[in-house]
């Protein structure tokens, strides 16, 4: 068995809310003297669960007694909604602020790249800068040196690495910053959704150069991304953060999907003001589902929008019509779905209706719905731009060309045939 | 609970282990060992300073001559001419140089570690470096600055000497290095006390100026100590700084209270501010950020 490179044990974190004003002091006073009198703290650890949307203490739990360890060589991927206290964990290891409970234990250097570029001097040149940004993440001179030309050569940035960094722009500061921060060897390696920074060009080295880090099986790394496809790819394990607490650990395709059942995208739609009609049957809520739920629509993957509706008065299939009217950003329409155009029936009255599309035939963008539903022949509930959907780049015709966005929304199946 | 028990059971100790954080410890450790990985660091923070300091200007390093140079001047004009104040039969310009120089490394030590964690914290809050080499690496660039300055002083000193002016130079100019290791340690001492309690309390940062100014006011650097009487005499005595600021003025002009009783208790006074401000500066530096 490997060695453990990082071991958590039971740490939690707690979170002051709210203004520091004039309370602090009495609060610390108040603290002190029980500390005297030789009580515990009596604002220690009243926090509650981590939930934004509820009202509760002036403390707030961000993490709360996550235990886990971490084998040598393991790419460990964290995932969870904003919130969920990834980056409160992340801002423990890279030891910026301590647990309030709890042990933390590590094998080795650990290094996080949480922001790239920490401490930059703006009037100092790009080679000053990367000494100093270097040293900052404790990277001695010699090392640096020693990869000062792989460095610069990394970020692109050669012509200007005499150039003091306030005439860079702000790309290639970035970049610059990426670049030292990539050549640290620390022997635990923290990674913060750095690979979000840059042009496509840039994020497809920085992605490059995070695989060979992962590849190479003797460096530890913790990888913190909302980008469900290089958590996929690079890492060999994953944890799920929830409301501060540690919500499931196994492989990363089973945690990624755990993450997308539970991250339901659904649009309340009762209160919208902005409609027309009578009433008598009422679209509720709308949920986008790409390929999975929770995941978003990609050109040439199942596409699927599914309506609540509030049909209290009962009516059956036959007695409904539902029109979606879909609008390109620009509000060019750009196609008109009716449940009047197929035969499509229940029996009863039904309170979902599903609009599914088995290859999304749509290019990558936004979308706009309006929705026009009638109820026996009267207009029922009629909602101008509802809501919208973005669709991401897919690979339609199977052969990895795209068609362009400028030149269509459409997307249609055809075939080529030469005569010769 | 289970994973408590394991942890317990678990054969390797804490010192299979190269970083232990425990949530729970109050531990005083002050981890100076660590801090020696940092030099490279510490000497790039230091260059960074003075390569910044004079970035575009047309004078470049002169103005670490001409700052001090226009103050004295101010001084001159409005305390020797104006008031009129004695300054012991020294040329007054000479008398100014000497307490400013040494004044001024008090005073800009004190203020800029002051500043460590506030001007610091978008760094500190995203990376982890030994915190006290931010506040080590002020106190050097300081050193080095009063290097320059002292050169200065040296020039005038010289000058004056030359052209007959009632000064001599003692024996005690050789504690030099005690006199600036000891400005050093109050000012270092002072800074880290202060700038712990800002992290919290922001008042801190606006009474700093007005105290430092009136602490100079309250030191014999316009006026010799010769000149205070009763209450406010004492009063000088009280401030630390007097009996370095007399000591130094003994030294190199001829002038002024050399008396060991009197640095004695700046020493001590020294030593207690720079081990409470050590600690406090240990406790803060671990969740500051949160509360910054």
């Amino acid at each position: 068995m490997r060695r453990k490179a990082l071991e958590i044990v039971e740490v939690s974190k707690q979170y002051r809310l709210g203004e520091f004003g004039t309370g602090t002091l009495s609060h610390d006073l108040k603290r002190w003297s029980s500390k005297v009198r030789g009580k515990g703290d009596p604002y220690a650890m009243v926090g509650e669960e981590n939930r934004r949307d509820l009202k509760g203490g002036d403390y707030v739990l961000a993490l709360r007694d996550i235990s886990f360890s971490v084998e040598e060589g393991e790419v460990l991927g964290i995932i969870g909604k904003n919130g969920a206290g990834k980056s409160t964990l992340l801002k423990l290891l890279s030891r910026v602020t301590r647990p309030s409970k709890g042990k933390i234990r590590a094998r080795g250097r650990i290094a996080s790249l949480l922001e790239v570029g920490t401490g930059m001097h703006p009037e100092l040149t790009g080679r000053e800068n990367v000494y100093l940004n270097g040293a900052i993440l404790g990277m001695s001179q010699s090392e640096i040196r020693a990869k000062f030309d792989d460095i610069v050569e990394f970020s692109g940035c050669t012509r200007y690495v005499d150039t003091p960094v306030k005439r860079y722009s702000s790309g290639m500061k970035v970049r610059l910053g990426f670049a030292v921060a990539a050549f640290l060897e620390p022997e635990i390696l923290i990674v913060d959704e750095v690979l979000a920074v840059g042009d496509a060009e840039f994020q497809r080295r920085a992605i490059g150069k995070m695989k060979d880090v992962t590849g190479s099986g003797d460096r530890t790394v913790l990888f913190v991304s909302h980008n469900m496809a290089a958590v996929n790819s690079l890492c060999s394990r994953a944890l799920l953060l929830k409301n501060g607490m540690l919500h499931y650990d196994g492989s990363p395709e089973s945690t990624i999907n755990r993450y997308l059942e539970e991250s339901s995208s659904e649009k309340d739609m009762s209160k919208l003001r902005d409609r027309k009609g009578n009433g008598v049957v009422k679209v509720i809520a709308v949920d986008v589902q790409g390929e999975q739920p929770g995941q978003s629509p990609q050109s040439g993957q199942p596409f699927a929008l599914k309506f609540k509706i509030d049909n209290s008065a009962m009516l059956a299939s036959k007695d409904l019509r539902f029109d979606l009217r879909i609008d390109d950003y620009l509000g060019q329409r750009v196609a008109w779905l009716s449940t009047s155009l197929l035969d499509a029936r229940a029996d009863g009255a039904p309170g979902e209706i599903t609009f599914a599309v088995e290859r999304l035939n749509l290019t990558a963008g936004l979308y706009y719905v309006t929705l026009y539903l009638e109820a026996k022949g009267e207009v029922s509930d009629w909602i101008q731009n509802a809501f919208s959907f973005e669709v991401n780049e897919g690979d339609y015709y199977g052969t990895g060309r795209l068609a362009p966005m400028n030149q269509t929304n459409v997307l249609m199946d055809f075939k080529v045939a030469y005569h010769v | 609970m289970s994973s408590k028990e394991l942890s317990a059971t678990e054969p390797t100790g804490e010192e299979d282990w190269d970083l232990v954080i425990d949530g729970s410890s109050h531990s005083w450790r002050l981890g100076l060992r660590e801090l020696a990985g940092f030099k490279d660091l510490l000497f790039l923070f230091v260059k960074r300073d003075f390569v910044t300091f004079y970035k575009q200007t047309v004078l470049g390093p002169l103005w670490f001559f001409i700052q001090p140079l226009l103050k004295v001047g101010i001084y001159y004009v409005i305390f020797a001419r104006i008031a009129g104040v004695p300054t012991d039969g020294v040329p007054p310009i000479l008398f100014y140089i000497t307490g400013l120089t040494f004044w001024e490394y008090f005073a800009s030590s004190w203020k800029k570690t002051s500043e460590t964690f506030l001007e610091n914290q978008h760094i500190f809050g995203k990376v982890y470096f030994p915190r006290l080499v931010v506040p080590l690496s002020v106190m050097i660039s300081n050193a080095v600055k009063l290097g320059i300055q002292f050169l200065l002083f040296a020039l005038f000193w010289l000058l004056y000497y030359f052209s007959g002016a009632d000064i001599s130079l003692k024996a005690e100019a050789l504690l030099l290095p005690f006199y600036v290791l000891l400005i050093a340690v109050m000012g270092l001492g002072a800074g880290l006390i202060v700038t712990s309690l800002t992290t919290r309390y922001r008042d801190l940062k606006f009474l700093l100026d007005t105290l430092i100014q009136l602490l100079m006011y309250l030191s014999p650097i316009l006026y010799p100590l010769e000149l205070a009487e009763g209450i406010f005499r004492k009063l000088l005595l009280l401030n630390p700084m007097t009996s370095v600021l007399e000591a130094i003025k003994y030294s190199f002009l001829g002038t002024g209270v050399f008396d060991w009783r009197y640095l004695t208790y700046s020493c001590v006074f020294a030593l207690i501010l720079f081990v409470c401000g050590l600690l406090v500066f240990n406790r803060t530096e671990r969740n500051f950020i949160d509360t910054v």
